[in-house]
């Protein structure tokens, strides 16, 4: 039988951080203060840490700090491959452990130094601070073992966690862990002392992931899976429309329920605490709640908000906040040879991780210890402060596994269920578990969302002026409203993927916000989804329209962007396009991608079987610049294709006066093994700084779908997911 | 009192007789291997067997449970089998965020157990529909059910 502290494996130990994060440990380049500096100095359970990422045990197992939360994109592999690169360590005794929350030691620069993982910026957050932290450590066991050998560091050179000297004297890092001394100033990087591709090792190759064989045995935790002494599971009631709060409260079934320990008023809901989940359920279900009858959200009826943004979207006179205003594209427009106008429309989409929300916490006096699966340790910080009143400096916060994420784990308000209810009885670890119902009724779904897009060409064809117009509700202004404000109004993550490297000279694009109340959150690829949807389609459209074929018609607008050629080239050479000898009533279609700073064409073959679009192969050639794991970039691909593919089919949450009527997977369909098509994914790396990965194959994917189709047919379709064929 | 089988072991649990198997594997035997996804048996992540035949622990109660076997992914991962498909699982690198692996692998122990002849990625893709993955990973399982089923065959994977 299982005891609670079995490790992830025996090489990750998700927790041993917490016994000793080890060694001499330096804070690097997050600006420390004298103070923090003194404490990030204390020595630790043993081993001699470099800086405070790697710490070098006197047995030759080197522990590697991994900053970000693991929820399936690989980055407890990548970010560890990162500083063994530059430090060339011997892979084969590298361990991994969680760092623990620290975001001045750990914090991902490209969130403002914040614990947090998220719209694919791990890689491109950390990819030079750990390479740098990695090529400063080796400097440090250099200069050690040159004082150790008496030598002068310049004649040592690393491999394999070993230093060696030009006349083939060695030391091993271990060796040298058990002399050295951090110096009283680190060794001085900068990015021109990295290696180049040429030289890199570890980077490039195909290493197995380190949490795969743990997922492959049903022995890897969760945050459902924590286990502590004395634990009591809590369920949280609802309300069935979001923004209503509990008005009154009849608990007296509850309570009588054998098993239930506690009920515990909350803001927005009421808490049934038990000594088994299955109880708290149960007894939640007894609960007697009149809810408030004011929220906003109540109001709403997809097929109404539909019409409306519809409207709003096709209304020019409404401009909304201008996103990008390239040029002039209105006069462009004006004068254009002809135009092309469309209006797409996009449900909203929920995430459906398969792991339900859920978080344990245990409150001591004035603190509490948390531990959740969640993509951000700030967000939970930040939850757990607001939410219970603690300070910050008392809130300790684990990050689990990850089963699932996909943006939803980003916001931490199951944290705050977990950390209300726990301050309700101070010394009892509690786990509160969200049922699936309770998952997809307060859920930040993709937004709902209305788009016109008129795109003007001149008399050679030539696109001269594209209009892009969203309607959407807000993320930024929900989840962070000062920097939305900041940003004057621009809501990144829905608009994000608007950009686009096409060579239009005059663009605009303009944001519609609209406040309804139900919650629009980070999903994955969660602008690009629909916003290259549209794009997409039309430039695919405007192509028929001249007589050019969409892929030399995308190449012509790409001719300042050899990268973007290159996978469209490569993409086109894979599927055989134009050239392909297909089954009767199938046809190819094409996208092009350039979210995250990664370059994707995507084509897929499709068919139409009882009115629906079938996909048969999805053919992708990607540039992400450094790949750092080629076929984890290929299984993240091919995953966000099928997220994707299961999105463009199937997803749609409906809404009738605020209430959701999809509450299960038994009404909410996602895509299935038997509906899963082949995907071939070719990886063309350049020696450029990587781009993100986790979403990159999901923006292509139905436009290309909805583009087979038009060849098919001649029906242009614009709506996510796709009608009826 | 309810009497099981549990991965070749007799255990008595004190539970509710309307109890989920579930959660009862879970809480009271601490096997977390097992996991909880959508409650109404769609999501396939619970998947145990009983006595051999998989069924979807979230719905069944554990008074359904009473003097049978019960193999979970702790006790699959013991046999043969359960190590031909975690090797094939490693090599094909399957998992993303891995939590629906484990109704995945004793879906797939019954598919291998049932079928002599080497399954194509077809039919192992309709096989296996009965389990979501939500990261995507359909076409790496094909590919490492089909490597455990060849292992087991002696033959060279």
């Amino acid at each position: 039988m299982k005891t609670m502290n079995t490790p992830l494996t025996p090489s990750v130990s998700r927790r041993s951080f917490i016994l000793g994060s080890g060694g001499l440990a330096l804070g690097l380049s997050f600006g420390l203060t004298q103070t923090e500096l003194a404490l990030a100095q204390a020595p630790g359970a043993g081993g001699f840490g470099p800086n405070s990422w790697i710490n070098i045990g006197l047995d030759g197992v080197v522990t590697l700090m991994s900053p970000a939360s693991e929820m399936g994109q690989g980055t407890m592999t990548a970010m560890p491959m990162l500083l063994a690169e530059e430090m060339d360590l011997d892979w084969s005794q590298v361990r991994v452990v969680q760092s623990p929350n620290n975001p001045k030691l750990y914090g991902n620069p490209r969130f403002g130094g914040g614990m947090t993982t998220g719209a694919s910026r791990t890689v491109q957050g950390y990819y030079e601070p750990l390479r740098l932290a990695g090529a400063q450590a080796r400097l440090v066991m250099v200069n050690a073992a040159a004082q150790a050998m008496g030598v002068p560091a310049a004649e040592l050179r690393t491999e394999a966690s070993r230093v060696i000297h030009s006349s083939g004297r060695a030391m091993t890092y271990a060796d040298i862990a058990k002399v050295a001394k951090v110096p009283a100033e680190l060794p001085k990087v900068d990015k021109s002392m990295l290696k180049p591709m040429a030289q890199f090792r570890l980077i490039g190759k195909d290493i197995p992931r380190v949490d795969v064989p743990a997922k492959s045995s049903g022995q890897a935790l969760y945050g459902i899976d924590q286990r502590l002494p004395g634990m009591l599971w809590a369920s949280v009631l609802r309300a069935p429309v979001q923004g209503e709060t509990p008005e009154s409260v009849d608990d007296t079934a509850a309570r009588a329920v054998a098993g239930v320990k506690n009920v515990v008023r909350l803001p927005y809901g009421v808490a049934v605490v038990a000594d088994s989940f299955y109880t708290a359920k149960m007894a939640r279900d007894q609960l007697k709640v009149v809810w408030t009858q004011k929220a906003k959200a109540r109001a709403q009826n997809s097929d109404t908000m539909r019409a409306e943004y519809i409207k709003r979207a096709q209304n020019l006179d409404d401009k909304g906040v201008a996103f990008i205003a390239h040029g002039d594209a209105a006069k462009q427009l004006a004068g254009a040879t002809r135009t092309f106008s469309a209006t797409y429309t996009s449900e909203m989409v929920s995430h459906i991780c398969l792991e339900p929300m859920n978080c344990t916490a245990r409150v001591d006096g004035d603190k509490i210890e948390v531990w959740a699966p969640a993509q951000s340790a700030s967000f939970v910080t930040g939850t757990v402060a607001g939410a219970g009143g603690f300070k910050p400096e008392n809130i300790k916060v684990n990050i689990t596994l990850l089963g699932g994420g996909f943006g939803r784990r980003v916001e931490a308000d199951y944290a705050a269920d977990a950390a209300l209810v726990a301050k309700a009885m101070p010394g009892t670890p509690i786990q509160v578990i969200w049922t699936r119902e309770d998952d997809m009724t307060h859920d930040k779904y993709r937004p709902m969302t209305g788009q016109h897009l008129v795109a003007g060409v001149d008399a050679q064809g030539k696109l001269v002026g594209l209009l892009h117009r969203v309607v959407s509700e807000g993320v930024y202004a929900r989840v962070v409203p000062p920097a939305f404000k900041a940003s004057g109004g621009k809501d990144a993550p829905v608009m994000e993927g608007t950009e686009i490297t096409y060579d239009i000279p005059d663009h605009s694009v303009q944001f519609m916000i609209e406040d309804r109340g139900i919650q629009a959150g980070f999903w994955r690829a969660v602008g690009p989804g629909y916003t290259k949807f549209a794009i997409e389609t039309l430039i695919d459209e405007v192509a028929r329209g001249v007589k050019a074929d969409p892929l030399a018609y995308r190449m012509d607008l790409l001719k300042k962007h050899p990268r973007g050629q290159a996978v469209l080239k490569a993409v086109g050479e894979m599927s055989q396009w134009g050239q392909a000898k297909l089954p009767q009533g199938h046809a190819l279609g094409l996208a092009f991608s350039d979210a995250w700073n990664t370059y994707c064409g995507m084509v897929v073959q499709v068919s139409i079987e009882k009115g629906r679009p079938k996909v048969h192969k999805v053919w992708s050639a990607v540039d992400c610049g450094h790949a750092l794991q080629p076929q984890n970039v290929q299984a993240q691909i091919e995953g966000s294709v099928i997220f994707g593919l299961s999105a463009a089919l199937h997803e749609h949450m409906d809404f009738r006066a605020g209430e959701p009527q999809q509450t299960n997977l038994n009404k909410y369909q996602v895509l299935r093994a038997n509906e899963t098509p082949e995907v071939i994914v070719k990886v063309m790396p350049t020696d450029n700084h990587p781009g993100g990965i986790g979403e990159v194959g999901l923006p292509p994917l139905a436009p290309a779908m909805a583009n087979a189709i038009a060849s098919i047919n001649g029906k242009r379709l614009r709506a996510l997911p796709l009608p009826m064929v | 009192m309810v009497r099981m089988k549990v991965n070749g072991e007799a255990v008595s649990v004190d539970a509710k007789p309307e109890t989920p198997l579930l959660w009862v594997i879970r809480e009271k035997l601490n096997l977390t291997g097992t996991k909880f996804g959508c409650g109404i048996a769609q999501c396939g992540a619970c998947t145990v067997h009983l006595n051999g035949e998989p069924v979807r622990s979230c719905s069944l109660p554990v008074s359904a449970a009473e003097g049978k076997d019960i193999t979970t992914v702790e006790g699959l991962m013991k046999t043969p089998t359960g190590q031909a498909l975690q090797a094939g699982w490693v090599k094909a690198q399957a998992p993303q965020c891995g939590y629906c692996q484990s109704g995945q692998l004793m879906t797939a122990a019954k598919v291998i157990s049932v079928v002599k002849k080497n399954l194509s990625r077809t039919e192992i893709l309709e096989a296996m529909s009965g389990n979501i993955c939500r990261c995507g990973t359909y076409n790496q399982i094909a590919s490492a059910v089909s490597h455990a089923q060849k292992t087991l065959q002696g033959g060279k994977a």
